[in-house]
């Protein structure tokens, strides 16, 4: 049921040539703006920033969305991206958050799930948000570290809203999984 | 459809929010205190979806009110009767069974009533819910597990979760009630009608005993009062905590 409820949005990506040159700029700064708890990954990798808007004798505007509603890491954000801005010459632009069609996933890009991996995080498998995925029905998590996917799962919640803890049964380290969304 | 009310949406969007910011602080009180650390993980968790919920209906209801009050002058400077929350959130923690009843009592009418307001008339209400439901569901898996795990333990652990659901059972009836306001949104095609979901609530709950080889809770007289402010004497002492500062340090920010 949710499922039908979950509006699916292609992850925007940082090379588009529909992109005029001017939001190419913004989202070139974007892309050096890295998610203040995973530092390995930026926010343009982990799928957040929705739109960039640029209108001649307008301030610039960034939509983001929310990974998870409560996030605390969604406030630290705009001011890192506001910071980024100004930092390139873009002073006054403007950053609105928009929470639908509400974040998943599958907006997570390729380069963002291979930068989760190498970091120790076990990405979340390119459409998973499936009910079945989300009640660990379905595919098994592959090991970041030694890549088995003998693994089992700790615990639901972890050290941000968006992982859970899971633990190889091959190599025994824990480690943090993106959870399915 | 018929035009809406300013003054229902915003006691509506008031009743949502309160009841997410209660729930989320009564979560957030076993940080430091859980069975296990995961748990301390699990319930801050949960917490924060729960408030983030608040934040989101808080702001719209200042919004819709119009006198520039925003999320934070409605969670920290009104008072108890002021507050619209659900009575079965505000119930105190008692022991992990009762947190785990009151949980799968409540997650399980989330669950249908957002299904239900994810296609409300009213697009932020609806934009709301739909980005909150991916993170219901792990509520609703969390208290169900946890309901089995009890039920399905020891003698003692499936005593304790009995009498959680026992002694909370009576302030579900509230959850699929209604009033004037309620059921002129619902007929604006804004707010669910509640009493429509409690067959479907009651056929899930019973489910989940059944597995957990716990029993239905014996009939009871429903307590009610929330939605006209009217709560039991829990709810001042969450706002002492909560409020404490605003009320000492009016503006305080850090």
């Amino acid at each position: 049921m949710t499922e039908t409820l979950t509006p699916k949005a292609a992850a925007p990506a940082i090379a588009d040539t529909e992109r005029t040159a001017a939001e190419q700029a913004i989202w070139q700064v974007l892309a050096g703006v890295n998610d203040p708890e995973i530092p390995a990954i930026t926010i343009v990798d982990l799928g957040i920033v929705r739109r960039v808007e640029v209108e001649a004798g307008k301030p610039v505007r960034v939509v983001v969305t929310p990974t998870y509603t409560g996030c605390p890491a969604t406030d630290v954000i705009t001011f890192m991206i506001r910071t980024a801005l100004e930092t390139a010459g873009y002073g006054d632009a403007e950053i609105v958050q928009e929470i639908d069609p509400p974040w998943t996933t599958d907006w997570i890009t390729e380069d963002g799930r291979r930068k989760l991996k190498e970091y120790g995080i076990a990405p979340p498998p390119p459409g998973s948000t499936s009910k079945r995925a989300l009640l660990g029905e379905a595919t098994a998590i592959a090991c970041p570290q030694c890549g088995s996917t003998q693994t089992e799962q700790v615990s639901q919640f972890s050290s941000t809203p968006c992982k859970a803890l899971h633990r190889c049964r091959s190599c025994l380290e824990p480690f943090e999984a993106f959870k399915c969304h | 459809m018929t035009a809406v009310n300013k003054d229902d949406l915003f006691e509506y969007a008031l009743r949502l929010g309160d009841t997410s910011l209660v729930l989320g602080h009564r979560l957030s009180e076993w940080c430091g205190h859980s069975p296990e650390m995961e748990l301390d993980m699990a319930m801050s968790n949960l917490g924060l979806d729960l408030i983030g919920q608040a934040r989101l209906f808080l702001t719209y209801a200042g919004e819709v009110e119009g006198k520039g009050r925003d999320e934070d002058a409605l969670a920290y400077l009104r008072d108890a009767l002021d507050y619209r929350n659900f009575l079965l959130v505000e119930q105190p923690n008692g022991d992990w069974g009762v947190t785990i009843a009151r949980q799968l009592y409540f997650s399980t009418f989330q669950q249908l009533y957002f299904q239900q307001l994810a296609t409300s008339a009213d697009e932020q209400l609806a934009a709301i819910a739909r980005k909150a439901l991916p993170e219901i569901e792990y509520h609703v898996r969390f208290a169900t597990e946890w309901t089995l795990r009890l039920g399905d333990g020891t003698e003692e652990s499936k005593r304790r979760i009995q009498d959680g659901l026992n002694s909370l059972a009576r302030f579900t009836s509230e959850l699929f009630d209604s009033d004037e306001v309620e059921d002129r949104l619902t007929a604006a095609g804004i707010a669910p009608d509640a009493s429509a979901l409690r067959p479907i609530w009651q056929e899930r709950i019973e489910q989940v005993l059944a597995e957990a080889g716990l029993d239905v809770p014996p009939p009871h007289r429903p307590v009610t009062g929330a939605r006209k402010g009217h709560h039991t004497e829990h709810l001042g002492y969450i706002l002492a905590e909560m409020q404490f500062l605003q009320r000492a340090y009016p503006g305080a920010r850090w």
